[in-house]
């Protein structure tokens, strides 16, 4: 028999219930070894109930959590394979950074001699040579970060357990980390698993992410595919953002696709999308692929660029909301139709934030690659 | 704690406004009193009522004679006994209150502090009428026995000999029981406030770095209630240790405390200025206890 590669973590059909309040819903899915999994969604959805479980702090009402293939349903947390970074850190405030770091080693009976040296290494590891006989009060969030890090890594686990990670870091700091914890996964090469509500750190970190919506997976794909192929309107709206009109398929062929948004008009898609013709669907166009003009100026790009039948792929509205955010600017533009479009434009130049403005009647344009179909 | 609104040096006024009264309190009815006493402790009896302070330390002297050292001791180890049994029945008590159901946790803490709210008199008769020859306590172990008694005559063996009483009160094991029931809701409620503030996520680091329950309790948890040990075992003590109405109420004739001499001497034996210097020598006691205590935590913040 040959050993096919066997995921790390193996999910099937878990549930938890706590009371009347079902956390987890009948999830499964397997986490790869060595992958940086990310389990992504908005607060009371369930994901840290599921990375608690994998510790196991909780034990799931239905289903079981395979670890390396060994059923994890009666092993107590203090004897899986897998460690854990609190959102808290939770680095004991009774012991220096050496007695932390060193704690799981001293527990576990490993010698002296050894204990120091894997110590020394994991701070190296975290950056924090220099910083052994620091107590926790001596030091900022971020350093405490690094010492639970150093802690959990020392134990050389099979996998690592984030929670919410970055969540307590300022906003320089947690663009840093991000980058350091996905070097760090990337030399250390142990399977991570962080949740997190914060799409930008899911987007940045994750080689796959797993949307969770109460307590069921929404989608579980690549960061780019959940951006730009998102499954339903839960996905499409919570990464990143979207503007979402409903609509009714007209036309649908293998190569092209046209659905009627009463709301926005015309769509034409140059790809099919396989839904029943004269479906309720809906079309999710992201702010940044939506190109602004003068009056007039978005009918004669849309026709040069020949990639939509003539009047497709165009809406006018008026400026109702403008956001300078220094790289882009935001613009709120009421349709013809009362409904709002969100248009984000960058400021390629110094001054073209000075291009429009309130008020301003504006007419816009999108490539026929751009909106996305959802079906649900 | 260095704004310019906390520093009393560069708020005088205010300041004094707000601590004259409580000052004036403590010198009029804790100070002078006290005072009084302490120069009483120098002094002898002239007079059936009236009292020389010559400044004779005749009075410590006695004091630390053997015949009232032994007493003395004796209740220090009485009280470290009764603040012992404290701490263990106590320690696990708070726990079961950190870790219940928030919804439980104020009905938890008042079934702790409801003692507090009875009259200790009441309580102590209350607890002497359980254990008495003819309390719940007796009838309860006679009612064992004569269960075992039934159940031995069942299986054909010889019944036992009728059950006779147990002394339970007036005894040093009585009087260490009535300290205990006094003064464990002091041992409980410190350690459940250092409990209670224990981050609960730390326990759980403990548990995923490998260690199990035992090493956690022991690594993390005492370590990280230590403050609330040390002010459990303080309040516990030294009330303990002068104890008056349990020993006079439920001990026997060889379980008197310190704190019963010194009521002999002011009342019975009208000898203040001897008293005085007993009691003196207890809060001087006490005094070395809570330096002892505080010396100790700036040494833990020296380390820090």
């Amino acid at each position: 028999m040959t050993e096919a590669k066997q995921p790390i973590i193996q999910i099937r059909n878990v549930s938890k219930r706590f009371g009347k309040v079902t956390a987890v819903d009948n999830v499964s899915l397997d986490i790869r070894a060595g992958e940086f999994f990310v389990l992504l969604g908005p607060s009371g959805c369930g994901k840290t109930t599921l990375l608690r479980m994998i510790a196991g702090f909780e034990l799931p009402t239905e289903g079981q959590i395979l670890i390396d293939g060994q059923d994890m349903s009666h092993v107590p947390p203090n004897k899986r394979p897998v460690n854990m970074v609190f959102q808290s850190y939770a680095v004991f405030p009774h012991m220096n950074v050496t007695d932390n770091v060193g704690y799981g080693l001293r527990i576990s009976g490993v010698s002296k001699g050894q204990i120091r040296d894997r110590v020394a290494e994991a701070l190296e590891l975290v950056k924090l040579g220099g910083f052994e006989d620091r107590m926790p009060d001596q030091m900022s969030g971020g350093q405490r970060q690094r010492v639970a890090l150093a802690r959990s890594l020392v134990m050389r686990p099979k996998v690592l357990l984030l929670d919410e990670p970055l969540s307590a870091l300022d906003a320089k700091l947690r663009a840093q980390m991000q980058f350091e914890l996905a070097d760090l996964q990337d030399k250390v090469g142990i399977t991570f698993v962080t949740v997190t509500h914060d799409q930008d750190e899911a987007l940045s970190m994750a080689s796959r992410v797993a949307v969770i919506n109460k307590g069921e997976v929404a989608q579980l794909a690549p960061p780019s595919d959940l951006y730009e192929y998102p499954a339903n309107r839960f996905v499409a709206d919570f990464v990143g953002s979207v503007n979402i009109f409903e609509g009714t398929l007209t036309l649908d062929e293998p190569d092209k696709a046209a659905v009627d948004c009463p709301g926005l008009g015309k769509v034409y898609l140059n790809h099919g999308v396989t839904g029943p013709h004269g479906a309720n669907v809906w079309i999710a166009l992201r702010p940044e692929k939506i190109y602004l003009h003068v009056p007039g100026a978005g009918k004669a790009v849309r026709a040069a660029a020949q990639d939509a039948p003539d009047g497709h792929n165009l809406a006018r509205g008026t400026i109702k909301g403008m956001s300078y955010l220094g790289d882009v600017t935001l613009y709120d533009i009421q349709l013809e139709g009362g409904q709002i479009i969100r248009v984000s434009r960058p400021n390629l130049s110094r001054h073209d934030q000075e291009d429009f403005t309130w008020d301003d009647k504006v007419s816009m344009h999108w490539r026929a690659d751009s909106p996305v179909v959802l079906l649900s | 704690m260095s704004g310019p609104m906390q520093d009393w040096k560069s708020q005088k006024k205010p300041f004094a406004a707000v601590a004259t009264a409580p000052v004036f309190w403590l010198a009029l009815f804790f100070i002078a009193p006290m005072t009084i006493v302490w120069l009483y402790s120098f002094g002898q009896n002239a007079g059936p009522a009236d009292i020389d302070i010559s400044g004779t330390l005749d009075n410590y002297k006695r004091a630390t004679e053997w015949l009232y050292l032994s007493i003395f001791l004796k209740s220090l180890a009485v009280a470290a006994l009764t603040t012992l049994i404290c701490l263990i029945i106590g320690f696990p008590v708070a726990m079961a209150i950190t870790f219940a159901a928030p919804k439980w946790r104020p009905w938890l803490l008042l079934g702790i502090m409801l003692p507090f709210w009875t009259n200790l008199l009441i309580r102590t008769y209350a607890l002497m009428a359980l254990m008495g020859t003819n309390g719940y306590m007796n009838k309860g172990l006679g009612g064992l026995w004569e269960g075992a008694s039934w159940l031995r005559t069942l299986v054909g063996m010889q019944p036992l000999e009728a059950w006779t009483p147990v002394q339970l009160l007036y005894n040093n094991f009585a009087v260490v029981l009535g300290l205990v029931y006094v003064h464990l809701p002091f041992m409980v409620l410190p350690l459940y406030s250092a409990l209670d503030r224990l981050d609960k996520s730390l326990i759980e680091a403990s548990l995923d770095l490998g260690a199990g329950h035992f090493k956690t309790f022991m690594q993390v948890v005492v370590p990280l209630a230590a403050p609330g040990i040390v002010a459990g075992v303080m309040i516990t003590l030294i009330p303990a240790l002068g104890a008056y109405l349990t020993p006079d109420l439920m001990g026997g004739t060889d379980s008197q405390m310190i704190a019963n001499v010194i009521e002999r001497q002011f009342k019975r034996a009208n000898d203040w200025p001897f008293g005085a210097a007993l009691s003196f020598l207890l809060i001087y006691a006490m005094f070395i206890l809570i330096a002892l205590q505080s010396m100790r935590s700036n040494k833990v913040k020296e380390a820090r």
